[in-house]
C-alpha cells in the first residue's frame, strides 16, 4: 500500500510537477475556519458538527472536559485524523481536507505535542538550525552553510524564547520547561502562520508558566502568528487569553472573554454544577 | 566547502599529525637502519601494521553509521570482504599463465573444477580500473539494495542488527560453495603482483601500509566532514529521536541510506587493502564473528569518536597478534574480558578517557563548535 502511494507520490519525483505554494489568503479575516465538522470513531461522535474561526494573529483557548474532542481537533486540522463530513480552510484559499500532514506542515502549520522530544545530544542553536525551513533533501544538507542570515534568524529566535544564554550547550541538561520553550522555538524557525500547542505548561512551574504566558502572548499578532492553545490549567489561560473557546461533547459550547464564559451556566454545568470560580480556577 | 571542514578542527589535524608521523617514522626505521638494529621495523611488521590499518579503517566505517546513526551493523564485515574479493580477483587475473596449471586466463581453482571459459561476473577483472571501481561498486551495491529495502520498511534497532548479522551469514555460505565461482572455502590466493609490482618485494609490501595509512587519513577525513556537516548533525538527531526528525520534514530513510552506503564503500576499500597484505581472501571474512568483533574494536576505543574507532582497532589487533602468539586459547578470554572491563569501567572507551583530559585542557572552546561549523 506504502508502495503504491511511493509510486503516485509523483510530486517528489518530478519538481515541475510540484504544486505551486501560493500564499494564505487572510484578506477576508480568519486565518483557520471549520465549518459543520464531524468525527466519530466507532459511532462515537468525538466531534459533533463543530463550527470554529480563528482570526489572523490571534490568540486562542481551548478549553473544556477530558474527552471534548480538543486533540480530535488538533488531529483534523493538521490532517492526522479525515473528518466524517464538514469542510476546514486555512485562510479562504487552502482546503486542508484536500492536503495531506506534510503538506499542511509545509503551508505553515506546526503543531507542538505534548510531550518536549528536542535532540538531546545536539545544542539548542543546532536543535534550532535543524528545524529551520530549508532544502531537507540531501546533498543540499550534505553542503548546507551557516550563512549569516540563517545565523541571525536562529539568534532571533533564541532571543524570543529567552535561551540565548544556553545555546552552546547540549539540549539535554534544558529543565522541562526550557525544552518546552526550544521545542516552540523550532516550531518558530518554520515560519509558521498559525501555531496549534497542546497543553504548554503541564508540569511547569510557576514561574515557567508566566514565562510561557509572556513567550505565547508575544508570538501572536497581525502579520506574526497566530495561536491556538489547548490546556487544562484554567490560572494559565486566564492569564493569556482574549478569547476562549468550550469544548464540549465535540462541540462549542460558549464562545468569549474568560470572565464571560465562566460565568455561562452551561459551561458552569459542565464542569459539575460548582462555582466555576471555585471549580474552574 | 563541506569538505575542507576537518582541517579547521584541532582534533583532526591532532590525528592526521600523529598518523602521518607514524607512518614517516616506520618507513624511516624500515629503510634507513640495518637488517640487525634493534629499532630496525622489518617487512614483516609493517606488513602487519598495514593489516592493522586497514582495519582501523574499517572500524571508522562502523563507527560513522553505529556512533552517529544510531545503526548497530553486525554484518559490515560482509562489505569489507566483498572489496576485498573484488580486488582478489583483480590480482588472480594479474597472475596469467604462471598459476600452477599454467592456463593463460583461468585461475587454478577453475581449472581445478573443470570449468572451460570465465564466468561472465569475471570478465573486466582483469583490468585494473573496473576492479578499483568494483572494489567501491560491489560493497556499495549491496548497501543501497539492502539498505533500501530495511529503512524503507523501517526496519531499525535490534532487528536490523540481526538481519545483517543474517546478511553476512547467508554470504559466507554461498561463497564457501564451489559453483559461486569465487574459489570455494580455499577462496583466492597466490597473488603475485599489484599494478606490475611485487607483491612479494620489500618496497612494494612498504608501498601498501603507506597506501592504506593514507586511505585511512582520507576516509577518516571524508566521515568528519560528514558529521560536522548538517547532515551530521540531522544523523545525531535520526539516532536519538527519529520520528521527531522525520517530524521536522527530513525523510530519514534516505539519510540512513546515504551514510549506510558511503560506510559500506569505506569498508570495501579497506577490504582491498587487506587482501594484498595477507596475501588471501577466503569466505571466513564474511562470518559474522567477525562482524561482531569489529563492532567490539569500536566499542572499546569509544563510539561516536571516530578515533576512538582507530585506537580500538589498533590496539585489540596488536593484543590479538601478541595474545595467539603467546596462547593462543587464551584469546578469546582476553577479548571477552577486555570488553567487560572496559563497559564496566570505560562506558565511553579509550577515547572517553582522552576526550576528559582533552577537555580539562581546553575548557571553553568545545562550547563554541556550533560557531566553528560555519
Amino acid at each position: 500500500m506504502s508502495f503504491l502511494q511511493s509510486l503516485s507520490d509523483r510530486d517528489r519525483v518530478f519538481d515541475f510537477l510540484a504544486p505551486q505554494r501560493s500564499p494564505v489568503d487572510v484578506r477576508h479575516g480568519p486565518i483557520l475556519y471549520l465549518e459543520d465538522v464531524t468525527v466519530s470513531f466507532d459511532g462515537f461522535k468525538a466531534i459533533d458538527r463543530l463550527n470554529l474561526t480563528i482570526d489572523d494573529g490571534e490568540l486562542r483557548c481551548i478549553i473544556g472536559p477530558n474527552g471534548a474532542g480538543k486533540t480530535t481537533m488538533m488531529d483534523i486540522i493538521t490532517g492526522k485524523t479525515r473528518p466524517d463530513c464538514g469542510s476546514v480552510w486555512f485562510g479562504s484559499r487552502h482546503d486542508l481536507l484536500a492536503m495531506n500532514e506534510p503538506q499542511i506542515a509545509s503551508l505553515g502549520i506546526g503543531r507542538k505535542f505534548q510531550k518536549p522530544t528536542v535532540f538531546e545530544a545536539l545544542t539548542v542553536f543546532e536543535n534550532l538550525e535543524l528545524a529551520m525551513a530549508a532544502d531537507k533533501r540531501i546533498l543540499p544538507t550534505l553542503t548546507a552553510r551557516l550563512t549569516g542570515e540563517v545565523r541571525e534568524r536562529i539568534e532571533e529566535v533564541l532571543v524570543t524564547i529567552g535561551l540565548t544564554e544556553l545555546r552552546h550547550r547540549p539540549a539535554g541538561i534544558l529543565s522541562h520547561g526550557q525544552k518546552q520553550w526550544l521545542e516552540i522555538g523550532m516550531l518558530l524557525m518554520q515560519r509558521p502562520r498559525l501555531l496549534l500547542v497542546d497543553e504548554p505548561v503541564a508540569g511547569m512551574t510557576e514561574q515557567e508558566m508566566e514565562r510561557t504566558a509572556e513567550l505565547l502572548t508575544g508570538l501572536a499578532g497581525k502579520g506574526k502568528q497566530s495561536v491556538v492553545v489547548v490546556e487544562h490549567d484554567m490560572g494559565f489561560v486566564r492569564s493569556i487569553a482574549r478569547t476562549v473557546t468550550v469544548l464540549h461533547q465535540g462541540s462549542v459550547l460558549a464562545e468569549g472573554r474568560m470572565d464571560q464564559v465562566s460565568r455561562d451556566p452551561r459551561v458552569v454545568e459542565v464542569y459539575l454544577g460548582a462555582d466555576p470560580d471555585e471549580e474552574v480556577a | 566547502m563541506w569538505l575542507t571542514r576537518p582541517f579547521r578542527e584541532r582534533s583532526t589535524l591532532l590525528f592526521l599529525g600523529i598518523l602521518l608521523a607514524a607512518l614517516a617514522m616506520v618507513t624511516l626505521l624500515n629503510l634507513a637502519l640495518p637488517a640487525g638494529h634493534p629499532l630496525h621495523v622489518s617487512t614483516y611488521t609493517v606488513t602487519l601494521l598495514g593489516k592493522y590499518l586497514s582495519y582501523a579503517l574499517l572500524a571508522v566505517a562502523v563507527d560513522l553509521v553505529w556512533g552517529y546513526l544510531g545503526i548497530l551493523s553486525l554484518g559490515h564485515g560482509a562489505f569489507f570482504a566483498l572489496g576485498g574479493y573484488a580486488m582478489g580477483m583483480y590480482l588472480m587475473r594479474q597472475i596469467g599463465d604462471r598459476g600452477t596449471y599454467g592456463d593463460p586466463i583461468l585461475p587454478d581453482f577453475m581449472v581445478f573444477l573443470d570449468w572451460d571459459s570465465l564466468p561472465w561476473y569475471w570478465q573486466g577483472f582483469d583490468m585494473a580500473w573496473f576492479a578499483f571501481l568494483m572494489v567501491l561498486l560491489a560493497p556499495g551495491l549491496l548497501a543501497l539494495v539492502f539498505g533500501y529495502l530495511a529503512f524503507r520498511s523501517r526496519v531499525t534497532g535490534v532487528y536490523l542488527s540481526i538481519i545483517t548479522q543474517a546478511l553476512t551469514f547467508a554470504l559466507m555460505l554461498a561463497f564457501f560453495r564451489n559453483e559461486m565461482g569465487f574459489g570455494g572455502n580455499n577462496g583466492l590466493t597466490d597473488f603475485r603482483e599489484l599494478l606490475g609490482f611485487d607483491l612479494r618485494s620489500d618496497a612494494t609490501r612498504l608501498g601498501l601500509f603507506l597506501a592504506t595509512g593514507i586511505a585511512l587519513a582520507l576516509g577518516y577525513v571524508l566521515c568528519r566532514a560528514i558529521v560536522a556537516s548538517k547532515l551530521g548533525r540531522v544523523s545525531v538527531a535520526t539516532r536519538d529521536a527519529e520520528a521527531r526528525t522525520r517530524f521536522l520534514g527530513y525523510r530519514v530513510e534516505r539519510f540512513q541510506l546515504f551514510v549506510f552506503v558511503v560506510s559500506a564503500m569505506l569498508a570495501g576499500v579497506a577490504g582491498a587493502l587487506y587482501v594484498p597484505q595477507v596475501g588471501i581472501i577466503n569466505p571466513g571474512e564474511f562470518s559474522p564473528i567477525f562482524s561482531i568483533e569489529i563492532v567490539l574494536w569500536v566499542a572499546l576505543g569509544g563510539r561516536a569518536t571516530l578515533y576512538g574507532a582507530v585506537i580500538g582497532a589498533i590496539l585489540v589487533n596488536y593484543a590479538k597478534t601478541v595474545f595467539t602468539g603467546v596462547m593462543p586459547d587464551a584469546w578469546l578470554f582476553a577479548l571477552g574480558g577486555m570488553f567487560v572491563l572496559v563497559t564496566v569501567l570505560l562506558p565511553k572507551g579509550i577515547a572517553g578517557l582522552l576526550g576528559y583530559r582533552l577537555k580539562r585542557k581546553a575548557a571553553a572552546p568545545s562550547t563554541t563548535t556550533g560557531e566553528a561549523s560555519a
